[in-house]
């Protein structure tokens, strides 16, 4: 343990991220730590990538409060950081036999969160604004502020932000033990050492209750919950213009129908206690609920384009409720737990709170002379035109090799994606930060390429590449390895 | 950014391509530019190092990677122009060809006629939606073909292979050839999806078992593949869930289907049809939008490479008669249909005054196995003529001529259909 960090972070989610942009800007020593081999890779990865309104939360509790400060927060943070982001609005249909007073209920507490400009609408401006929605729609709450965002890049780009001010981003790092001395943080135990801080932050999503209870606190309990989804192609020729949800259940939000800021149609999600964190498997019943609540928003939409199915955990806490608190037996240990939907809509909020929290336990918030706020926009040439793509050309000769064409992805992006801070080491990470891979033949054709590059990148032989965490190697032998013969050295 | 000017523009240098340059080459057609998004030309034809290509059109037995040289030589004899690693981004209607590469950036190329050789893509995992995790290991079989017979690696030692299309039957020997324990072929239909040939040489040859009526119900494991379970399915293709079983597997090969792939041709407008996921085209190939031809894979999934070649032949030549103005198209057709058993017939019209032509070989596939079958062509509902076959499988395309004499023969027709059924009292 040499060096002393101010504040360590555990988990590079969303959350985590943003505690540590939020962090970042003051003169403070920062280590954010992550068990995986990429930053996103647990919740923050898997759901329905949406910028609340703020409408949904209890004004009594923490997500109603921090909800609507994230959702303003984004507008400009997502300019500054560049994260892809478009405020399309999101509706609540009521259709004919639905309850229909709970828009009046969810209007009214969108008013007491103070969610600016929603407004209640009749089916005539739904079939003019939504022109494939059920016939049998009667109104709906509209709320233009709601927005969709790609959380992964969100993550990455609070990720590199903090590193551009100086904080530290080490992955692969998984913490064991809390280290405590007479009542009081001292650092964390992890595999790959101990580390020594004043101040720890558990963003852990899944297992911030395991973290806890490092440090004796029980009274966290996450239960996960699963949502499954299905994902389309954008060139899916079918009309999504708003986050379209159904009337609400008292659990859930119910199976929304909505586009991706990259313009992909995502429906889902399910919401499902389950026993295992791992348990990420996408299931027939799951997948048919998910397809049975779409359809009754879209009678029209069928399954043909859809490219992936996938299954993500909610962090739910036994309150309902983000648990965001000063541990009171251990001096400088602080929660950030049971951050579910609208955990996304509120991180750079929840960040704040955060801030606030550890300086009110004493770390001295003093901002930094040098502070970078924004962050470079990464090139992404899937959105860019033909004018454009040839003037990066014209620059850099790598960005006219088109690696995944389906995302129109070229060489430099993938090149860049995996030597800027905070890289890409796997597979996905590349996919995440590129898009290559993202599209309708799920990486059939680049995925080969995709190997190479990070092989030849990373120093590494493409039997070592994986696709994500763990044991997730592409490729196991050499050529003519599994017959023991020694061809595979020329191969 | 670079502009050029060609009589004929290829985009794809697989067989498709090849084959359509070289034929419009030979008809006069000298300024030829073929644009390729890989590093080399062939298309997937590199990584079919297995034998079977050429039987019908050399009547011998070649590779794949033979098969394509073949091509290649011809094109490169004739001096026709080729872009390697040159990534088209888009085509307009008025046959304005965008595309990237390296070593000269962007090019603005300004074609005569265009040529469509795209290829086809292979249906996932994601897009038939199976459950479960999402580890390593699920890849399509031709993903799995390119790693092992281009790259140097092989995915996994424990291969369960989902769907017995072409593909899929090669891969499972091609595996087991690597020393590999293939464990099964499962066909999610009461049939394969593949030639005949593919299923006695690829599985009853190595005992590899052929699971008719089952398919892949979920995907387990975190890190890489663990298992995946199977089940077997009742007469609406419905897993029975007592008879799941799981198998231990590190690999899932894929081989669930091919899709043309189109993207391109719809930044042009061309239309397309939804029975083939490939343009809807006259008897030269060419689509809704003037110029603009397409043939191989990208116009309908073939199984064998000799009738890939052969269709862009006739688009190749057709293109050439294009830009030299010797045919223009009168828009007056008569639309081919397809009719009981029959998934879908190319092309879907035929010009009614084009000139020298003998015949038009139509190109079919049946929605069924059938055995002893007749194949009827009508027009207006008035029998032709009829052909017999001993048998008629999905996995097989089947080539019909219809003579032009025929065609003369009638007083302006407005449908020609082609029904495929089983004699009677058979």
């Amino acid at each position: 343990m040499s060096k002393k960090y101010d504040v360590i972070i555990i988990g590079a989610g969303i959350s985590g991220c943003a505690v540590a942009w939020k962090l970042a800007r003051y003169n403070l020593d920062i280590l954010l730590l992550e068990k995986e081999a990429d930053v996103a890779t647990g919740t923050t990865k898997a759901n329905t990538a949406i910028m609340h309104a703020g409408y949904n939360a209890d004004p009594d509790k923490l997500k109603g409060r921090l909800n609507v400060k994230g959702n303003e927060e984004i507008r400009e943070v997502s300019k500054k950081l560049n994260i892809p982001y478009k405020e399309i609005g999101s509706l609540v249909v009521g259709l004919e036999g639905d309850d229909l007073s709970v828009i009046d209920e969810l209007y009214q507490k969108g008013l007491k969160n103070k969610v600016k400009n929603m407004e209640i609408v009749d089916r005539d401006w739904l079939f003019e604004h939504e022109p494939n929605i059920s016939r049998d729609a009667v109104k709906a709450l509209w709320a233009p502020t709601a927005g969709v965002i790609t959380p992964w890049e969100a993550a990455l780009a609070m990720a590199q932000n903090a590193v551009a001010n100086g904080a530290e981003v080490k992955l692969e790092t998984a913490v064991e033990d809390v280290l405590t001395e007479s009542g009081k943080v001292v650092g964390v135990k992890t595999n790959q050492g101990n580390f020594a801080a004043d101040y720890v932050v558990n963003a852990a999503g899944l297992y911030a209750d395991e973290i806890a209870k490092m440090v004796g606190i029980e009274k966290i309990n996450i239960t996960p919950r699963k949502g499954e989804y299905y994902i389309y192609d954008h060139a899916k020729d079918f009309a999504v213009n708003h986050v379209v949800f159904p009337i609400p259940t008292p659990i859930s939000k119910g199976i929304v129908v909505t586009p991706t800021v990259e313009n992909n149609l995502l429906i889902g999600p399910t919401s499902e206690n389950v026993e295992s964190k791992t348990d990420l498997a996408t299931t027939r019943a799951g997948l048919n609920e998910v397809y049975k609540g779409a359809k009754k928003l879209y009678p029209e939409l069928d399954l043909r384009d859809t490219i992936r199915v996938f299954a993500g955990l909610r962090a739910a806490d036994d309150t309902e409720d983000f648990v965001i608190e000063a541990a009171e037996n251990i001096k400088g240990f602080v929660n950030v737990a049971g951050i579910q939907s609208p955990g996304l809509a509120s991180s750079t909020a929840i960040a704040g709170y955060t801030a606030d929290i550890l300086r009110d336990e004493g770390l001295t918030l003093s901002e930094k002379k040098d502070y970078i706020e924004t962050r470079e926009e990464p090139v992404r040439f899937y959105e860019m035109s033909n004018k454009e793509r040839a003037k990066m050309v014209d620059q850099n000769k790598d960005y006219g090799q088109i690696i995944c064409r389906c995302e129109t992805v070229s060489y430099k992006e993938i090149l860049d994606a995996i030597n800027s801070p905070v890289g890409a080491r796997t597979v996905n990470a590349v996919k995440r930060r590129t898009r290559a891979g993202a599209g309708r033949c799920q990486a059939g054709f680049c995925g080969p390429r995709v190997v190479d590059i990070l092989a030849q990148e990373l120093g590494i032989d493409p039997t070592e590449v994986k696709q994500e965490e763990g044991d997730s190697q592409i490729l196991e032998y050499k050529i003519k390895q599994l017959l023991g013969s020694k061809v595979m050295d020329n191969a | 950014m670079l502009n050029l000017k060609k009589d004929l523009v290829v985009i794809g240098g697989g067989p498709a391509g090849l084959a359509a340059a070289k034929k419009a080459y030979d008809e006069g057609i000298e300024d030829v530019m073929i644009l390729e998004r890989d590093f080399e030309l062939g298309g997937i034809l590199p990584q079919c190092i297995h034998n079977g290509f050429g039987l019908h059109y050399f009547k011998e037995e070649l590779t794949g990677p033979e098969y394509a040289q073949r091509f290649i030589n011809d094109v490169k004899e004739r001096n026709i122009e080729i872009k390697l690693d040159t990534m088209v981004l888009d085509v307009t209607k008025d046959r304005k060809v965008y595309a990237m590469n390296k070593k000269e950036g962007f090019l603005e190329i300004e074609a005569g006629a265009v040529v469509l050789a795209m290829g086809c893509r292979e249906r996932t995992a994601g897009a038939i939606g199976i459950p479960g995790t999402r580890p390593a290991g699920v890849i399509t079989a031709g993903t799995a073909q390119r790693y092992t017979n281009i790259e140097g690696f092989v995915p996994g030692d424990e291969v369960v292979i989902l769907g017995s299309g072409d593909i899929g039957l090669i891969m499972a020997r091609r595996m087991k050839l690597e020393g590999a324990d293939v464990k099964a072929v499962c066909e999610l239909l009461p049939y394969t999806g593949g030639l005949t040939r593919n299923v006695v040489q690829c599985l009853e040859d190595y005992d590899i078992p052929l699971m008719l009526n089952h398919t892949v119900t979920a995907i387990k494991g975190e890190g890489r593949l663990e298992a995946v379970e199977i089940s077997e399915v009742d007469e609406n293709l419905k897993p029975i869930p007592e008879t799941a079983k799981t198998i231990k597997a590190d690999t899932l090969l894929l081989s669930v289907g091919l899709i043309p792939e189109n993207e391109l041709s719809k930044k042009a407008d061309v239309v397309l049809d939804d029975r083939t996921g490939g343009p809807i085209v006259n008897e030269g190939r060419e689509t809704n939008i003037e110029g603009i031809f397409a043939c191989g894979n990208v116009l309908h999934v073939h199984d064998l490479v000799d009738w890939v070649t052969e269709e862009s032949q006739i688009a190749g030549a057709h293109a050439a008669k294009y830009i030299k103005d010797s045919f223009a198209r009168t828009n007056k057709c008569v639309e081919v249909k397809a009719g009981e058993n029959v998934s879908y017939v190319i092309p879907q019209k035929i010009e009614l005054e084009a000139g020298d032509r003998k015949r038009i070989p139509l190109y079919m596939r049946v929605s069924t196995p059938l055995t002893a079958v007749d194949i009827n062509l009508y027009a207006d509902g008035e029998k032709l003529y009829s052909f017999s076959e001993p048998f008629a499988k999905p996995g097989e395309m089947i080539s019909v001529p219809l003579a032009q004499k025929t065609l003369d023969g009638l007083d302006n027709p407005n449908e020609i259909k082609v029904e495929i059924i089983e004699k009677e009292g058979k």
